[in-house]
């Protein structure tokens, strides 16, 4: 064969009309790799590191102490005993996370259901009310929570009328009260969505098929939502992992959750390189927990991606 | 067949539109449906048979009147206390199940023993013709497969009275006969009472043992297709069932007076037509029942000619009106459009008709 049929080789790399040129994801691309790579590549190295005598930084020096300060104290007679400060910090970490998954996951459900049976014009405005929370500085909004809870606050001063004693906040209740809070909304999102999808021509057939109520939710509603579900876990259980401004704002820093040693590790004890041993030690843990969640989601063939 | 075995009492049904309005679904219907027998709710949509079956299916709860299912009253029932079941017109099969798991979901809630689930399931299957199916998801499943499984679904309950809900007008037409076929044949073998929602006049027709004609939440007219074909009691019933010719003429002494002059001898008429005294009058012709004719009653100019194989369609246009004839398409000389022609109604096939 001597013709040859030279390709339409502009037209080819137009593409198809309404596909973007993969060159436009160059430079988020850049910027993400730049923003989260930099930094975790950071703390990877600095984890490998020794503190230097006096001042903040690091020393060049390669060590695996800091990981090893993890778990065990060396005394000063030389003897090693287990640690189990820190342990018991991430316990407590992972502790309120799961009771904020919990709780946010129990009162999410029935909001997301009730908004994605409304009728569209009142969906629109349930879930801009859902997002209201956003439009308010986290900070300012704990702020707001402390002075609520607070014992002179004005639940305290309204239980104070019958005498019944109120005094919740700098506890664990209030962190997690904090966290609840400030996650829910992350929670209600990804379900709706998810149930907003859901055809509710299901349950009637359910229900004709003999079905009642409960049945029908635990039967034919809570699987169709199922991908929601699981959005909604890993949206609320991992930065609640890492969250720190409940407990140190609502929990009087009495109780301290996993992020606030590590913040207090670059900020007050100077302590760079075990700061970042404890970081990549919680970044292990939540990586193990996402590829649980994500192979709970593929076992059942949801399409949920969530790294 | 116990004649009363499904009864619908005086079922009235009010929807509030958004507008603020009313719009009456059914008002104070009554009909009986017999043990066994295959039940057609026909008319366009917003007539209200779909709100009538979802009345007895329990998914909708009339405003006032009964319904009574051998004797007992179930219009109160949630209708997973009512023994009846429904194939619903999306099909509404569990798309996180297996066929099997959404034919067993059924059962599983009657409580029915795990050995006899799987027996029925696969009955079920076997009688849909898609035996072996029941590991499949229904999303790998054709929409012809998608809707025998949800009537496998439904019948495998074994239910006193199936309720379909325009199950076939998803698909297309060879789909539909093949179906239609297949329905009948299932409810003669189940012996099972169908009540079957549908527009389609034709559907109706070749399936029903007897059809009740909706017109705006109220039942026009209930009797077999045979008789709602030839005895259609007024001119919506006439133009919904089959094709009609609706031509007005006046009452005159001995007959009525068609457009063109020409008057049709009242001896000519189907003999259970009701001429009134004087005045205006709906005659209704079918466009097989016109043959050509010299000096035929009805005259006037062809407009179009259509070829359909088994018939000639001939549009004339006699004076404001135009009346179709479907002419048996061999034997016949074929008219050519623009040319004059003449029909005559055969014997005793034109009707009067209330408006």
């Amino acid at each position: 064969m001597t013709a040859v049929t030279s390709p339409p080789k502009k037209q080819a790399q137009r593409g198809r009309p309404g596909q973007s040129s993969p060159k436009l994801a160059y430079l988020p691309i850049l910027f993400l790799a730049f923003a989260i790579g930099i930094p975790l590549l950071i703390i990877i190295v600095y984890s490998f590191l020794e503190k230097p005598s006096q001042g903040t930084g690091v020393k060049w020096v390669f060590t695996l102490e800091n990981y090893k300060a993890l778990f065990i104290q060396e005394k000063l007679d030389g003897t090693t005993v287990l640690d189990t400060r820190y342990i018991k910090v991430l316990w407590t970490s992972f502790y309120y996370s799961i009771i904020t998954t919990v709780v946010t996951l129990v009162l999410a459900i029935p909001v997301a259901m009730w908004i994605a049976t409304r009728d569209a014009r009142k969906r629109n405005l349930l879930v801009a009310l859902v997002t209201l929370p956003f439009w308010i500085s986290i900070l300012i909004r704990t702020y707001g929570m402390r002075q609520i809870i607070a014992d002179e606050g004005p639940i305290g001063k309204f239980l104070g009328i019958f005498d019944i004693s109120f005094s919740i906040l700098y506890t664990p209740t209030a962190t997690i009260l904090g966290l609840i809070y400030v996650f829910l909304p992350f929670m209600i999102l990804p379900i709706y969505a998810s149930a907003e999808r859901f055809d509710f021509r299901l349950a009637e057939a359910a229900y004709d098929l003999g079905a009642k109520r409960m049945t029908v939710v635990r039967r034919v509603i809570l699987p169709s939502i199922r991908p929601g579900v699981i959005s909604g876990i890993a949206l609320v259980f991992i930065p609640a992992l890492g969250s720190f401004l409940q407990s140190d704002m609502l929990g009087g820093g009495k109780t301290n959750m996993v992020a606030n040693v590590i913040a207090n590790n670059f900020g007050q004890a100077r302590n760079w390189p075990f700061g970042s041993a404890l970081a990549v030690l919680l970044i292990v843990l939540t990586l193990l927990f996402v590829l649980i969640m994500q192979g709970a989601a593929q076992k059942r063939g949801d399409k949920v991606e969530l790294v | 067949m116990s004649e009363k075995y499904l009864e619908i009492r005086n079922i009235t049904k009010v929807f509030q539109t958004p507008e603020g309005g009313e719009v009456r679904a059914l008002d104070d219907v009554t009909l009986d449906i017999a043990s066994g027998e295959f039940f057609i709710l026909l008319g366009p949509s917003g007539c209200g048979k779909t709100t009538l079956l979802r009345s007895i299916a329990g998914l909708e709860y009339p405003d006032s009147g009964e319904i009574i299912l051998q004797g007992e009253r179930i219009d109160d029932k949630p209708p997973y206390e009512r023994p009846v079941n429904t194939v619903f017109q999306s099909y509404a099969l569990f798309p996180h199940m297996t066929v099997g798991e959404n034919i067993a979901f059924g059962l599983e809630m009657e409580n029915v023993d795990k050995d006899e689930v799987a027996k029925r399931v696969s009955e079920a299957l076997e009688q849909v013709q898609l035996a072996g199916y029941d590991k499949r998801m229904p999303s790998q499943l054709s929409g012809g497969q998608q809707q025998r499984v949800a009537l496998a679904r439904a019948l495998a309950k074994k239910p006193k009275v199936l309720l379909l809900d325009e199950p076939l007008s998803a698909l297309d037409l060879k789909l539909r006969r093949g179906m239609q076929v297949e329905l009948k044949r299932l409810q003669r073998e189940t012996g099972i009472t169908f009540v079957f929602v549908t527009h389609d006049q034709e559907e109706a027709m070749s399936m029903g043992d007897r059809i009740a004609v909706f017109s705006e939440g109220k039942i026009v007219q209930l009797d077999t297709p045979v008789e709602v074909y030839r005895r259609p009691v007024n001119a919506y019933v006439a133009d919904f069932i089959g094709e009609t010719n609706l031509i007005q003429g006046t009452v005159v002494a001995g007959g009525i007076s068609l457009p063109g002059g020409h008057v049709l001898p009242t001896d000519q008429l189907a003999a259970d037509s009701v001429i009134p005294a004087a005045g205006e009058v709906t005659v209704a012709i079918r466009p097989e029942d016109l043959v050509l004719a010299t000096n035929g009653l009805i005259g006037g100019i062809v407009t179009d000619v259509i070829f359909t194989g088994d018939s000639v369609r001939v549009h004339v246009k006699v004076g404001d009106v135009e009346v179709i004839a479907a002419l048996a398409s061999y034997g016949t000389e074929i008219p050519v459009q623009g040319s004059s022609i003449t029909l005559n109604p055969e014997h005793r096939a034109a009707r009067t008709v209330a408006s």
